[in-house]
């Protein structure tokens, strides 16, 4: 047998190690990557044996789409688009005002914490069927609310100007907790002398707020800010079983990018146009991200 | 305790008079600390009481204002466990979250181990190409993933299948770059002495490294099941035939036909999520103390 050095064994041994992992994402994550890039360049229908190569056909579609005041794709960007600069502030907003409470108070402080985590960790879907109860017309638990207070009842999901508001709620209820508890961790990690000390020369609450907390907090905001882009970006779920049949609607005023995706691909077979659609999608995230990332990270300074 | 601390040093360096002016401001501030988060917290509630109560109201019921059942039931749970596929759907959910989790236990800790203890050619380059494919949406993988998983020529048929539902996230890199930042701390004297003795460097990862780096693994194997059993969209994807369907898709789909029977959706709903949180109120400070130390999402 050859006698290998103990450095060359070790080598060897992690790449048997890592061998399954290699594969893996070979063909699970980079191989479907080009697949999809390469699926959005061809007429691509499952059930048919060729699929013509058709060019950027796909993308031309999709602008000419994007510019067709009444078409679902137009409608899907501007909602996707709606759902991340309406979402992420208040989301967020919301979340930091809650951690900061929190941050302060010692009794009972575990028992909210877990109290706003806990939709979070439930599924959306069971959540979004809730809600969409607590939605109806008459018996829901929101319009006997407000008829309880003699203020008139509100159609919620069911007209096309209330229906991506009230999803959008939905959306941001679910993920505050999570957002509060990262919060919270970036709070912890500022240290209490700083405070003494802005105590100790006579600074405010703002004061202290504005010139500590929020510049420490930054790369926890940051982090958090690139990662809710990205989710309210790939709105999905609350949509589909939020709106009558799926279908992102009344009127398409709640069809988001993904929904697109999945009825484009899984309902009319159109594939290629599909791939296209999570093309643009995956460039607008990376976009977005190298963007934010440079923004917000000179901020420091 | 800080509190304490920290009205003392406020005496010592303030005048007395504003001193107990802040102290005062202070409380009152906390006081509608406990009034916002109090408000807030019953927001959290409410959608859950209001699912449950609406499970046991009867169907003549569900048009009618009041929060709790009048006559309470239990019929529709026996109905949505009996007509529906609903155990099989737990069924399935759990066998395809343990299958993942314990793959990604497996994986991803030896990869990390790997990535932080071994140095060999294409390390970094490996290492990077694992991380960037996180920025890879889901979403843009199901149309190929789907195209192999019904195509026979290039992946098999895996629609239907608890591999064709798994297969995503048998191993994540996420968990790769978690357990990498762990295994750092595992000291090289420990692994070199061990193979002094002889340990196969299997050994040294199975009976060293792991052994050491438990906690993590521990938290990596809950997010992993909390991400897979909620997991929706692919499952939606690759599942057919209802008896492979997952909870969440199952409970989409029986949703969607009872149509107007709310109180058989909530029933749905509940059966859904209560067993869940019951396992999340068990485990709260483990898995929110995990979350902030991670910042993985589940």
């Amino acid at each position: 047998m050859m006698r290998l050095t103990l450095a060359r064994r070790k080598i060897l041994w992690a790449y048997i190690f890592l061998a399954i992992p290699i594969l893996f994402f070979a063909y699970i994550r980079i191989y479907p990557t080009i697949f999809a890039f390469q699926m959005s360049l061809h007429d691509y229908n499952p059930l048919a044996i060729e699929h013509k190569y058709v060019g950027l056909e796909n993308f031309q579609k999709l602008v000419a789409e994007f510019n067709n005041l009444r078409s679902p794709t137009r409608a899907a960007f501007l909602n996707t688009a709606a759902y991340v600069v309406l979402g992420v502030p208040i989301q967020l907003l919301l979340a930091l005002a809650v951690a900061l409470m929190l941050n302060e108070i010692r009794f009972l402080s575990t028992f909210y914490r877990l109290v706003f985590f806990l939709p979070f960790v439930t599924s959306t879907i069971a959540v979004a069927w809730v809600f969409r109860m607590l939605y109806q017309p008459q018996f829901g638990f929101f319009n006997v609310i407000l008829q309880a207070f003699s203020l008139p009842q509100q159609p919620f999901l069911s007209r096309p100007q209330q229906a991506l508001p009230s999803i959008l709620a939905v959306v941001i209820w679910q993920g505050l907790g999570y957002a509060v508890i990262i919060f919270l961790a970036g709070l912890k990690q500022i240290p209490q002398i700083f405070y003494d000390a802005a105590q100790v020369d006579g600074a405010t609450r703002w004061q202290s707020f504005r010139h500590i907390t929020l510049p420490l907090l930054n790369p926890t905001l940051v982090f958090l800010i690139v990662l809710q882009t990205i989710a309210f970006l790939r709105m999905f779920a609350p949509v589909l079983a939020m709106t009558a049949q799926g279908d992102g609607g009344p009127l398409n005023s709640t069809t988001t990018v993904v929904l697109r995706v999945y009825r484009e691909a899984f309902q009319s077979f159109n594939m290629g146009y599909a791939s296209a659609l999570t093309v643009t999608l995956f460039a607008i995230i990376l976009g977005i991200t190298i963007i934010q990332l440079r923004f917000t990270s000179r901020n420091i300074q | 305790m800080d509190t304490f601390q920290q009205t003392q040093r406020t005496s010592l360096f303030e005048r007395p008079g504003r001193a107990g002016r802040a102290a005062q401001r202070g409380k009152t501030n906390r006081l509608l600390s406990y009034a916002f988060l109090t408000l807030v917290g019953i927001t959290m509630v409410i959608p859950f009481l209001w699912m449950i109560s609406t499970s046991f109201k009867p169907k003549t019921e569900i048009t009618r204002p009041n929060f709790f059942p009048v006559e309470a039931t239990g019929a529709n749970y026996t109905e949505v466990i009996l007509d529906t596929e609903l155990p099989r759907w737990y069924a399935n959910s759990l066998v395809v979250a343990i299958m993942s989790t314990v793959s990604v236990a497996f994986f991803d800790t030896l990869s990390g181990y790997v990535f932080a203890k071994y140095d060999f050619p294409g390390k970094r380059i490996i290492f990077i190409i694992f991380l960037s494919s996180l920025m890879v949406p889901t979403e843009m993988l199901i149309i190929p993933w789907f195209i192999m998983s019904s195509n026979p020529i290039t992946g098999g048929t895996w629609v239907d299948t608890y591999w064709g539902i798994a297969f995503p996230g048998m191993i994540t890199a996420t968990g790769i770059f978690l357990m990498r930042q762990f295994m750092q701390g595992v000291p090289d004297e420990l692994l070199d002495a061990g193979r002094i003795d002889g340990v196969s460097e299997f050994g040294l990862f199975w009976r060293i490294a792991v052994p050491l780096s438990l906690p993590a693994i521990g938290a990596l194997c809950i997010f992993n099941f909390l991400g897979n059993w909620n997991a929706f969209i692919w499952p939606l994807i690759v599942t057919t035939r209802s008896e492979m369907m997952t909870l969440p898709v199952g409970i989409q789909f029986f949703s969607t036909e009872a149509a107007s029977d709310w109180n058989l959706i909530m029933t749905g709903a509940t059966l859904s999520v209560v067993p869940l949180l019951i396992i999340v109120i068990i485990f709260q400070r483990y898995i929110i103390e995990g979350v902030a130390l991670t910042g993985l999402k589940g």
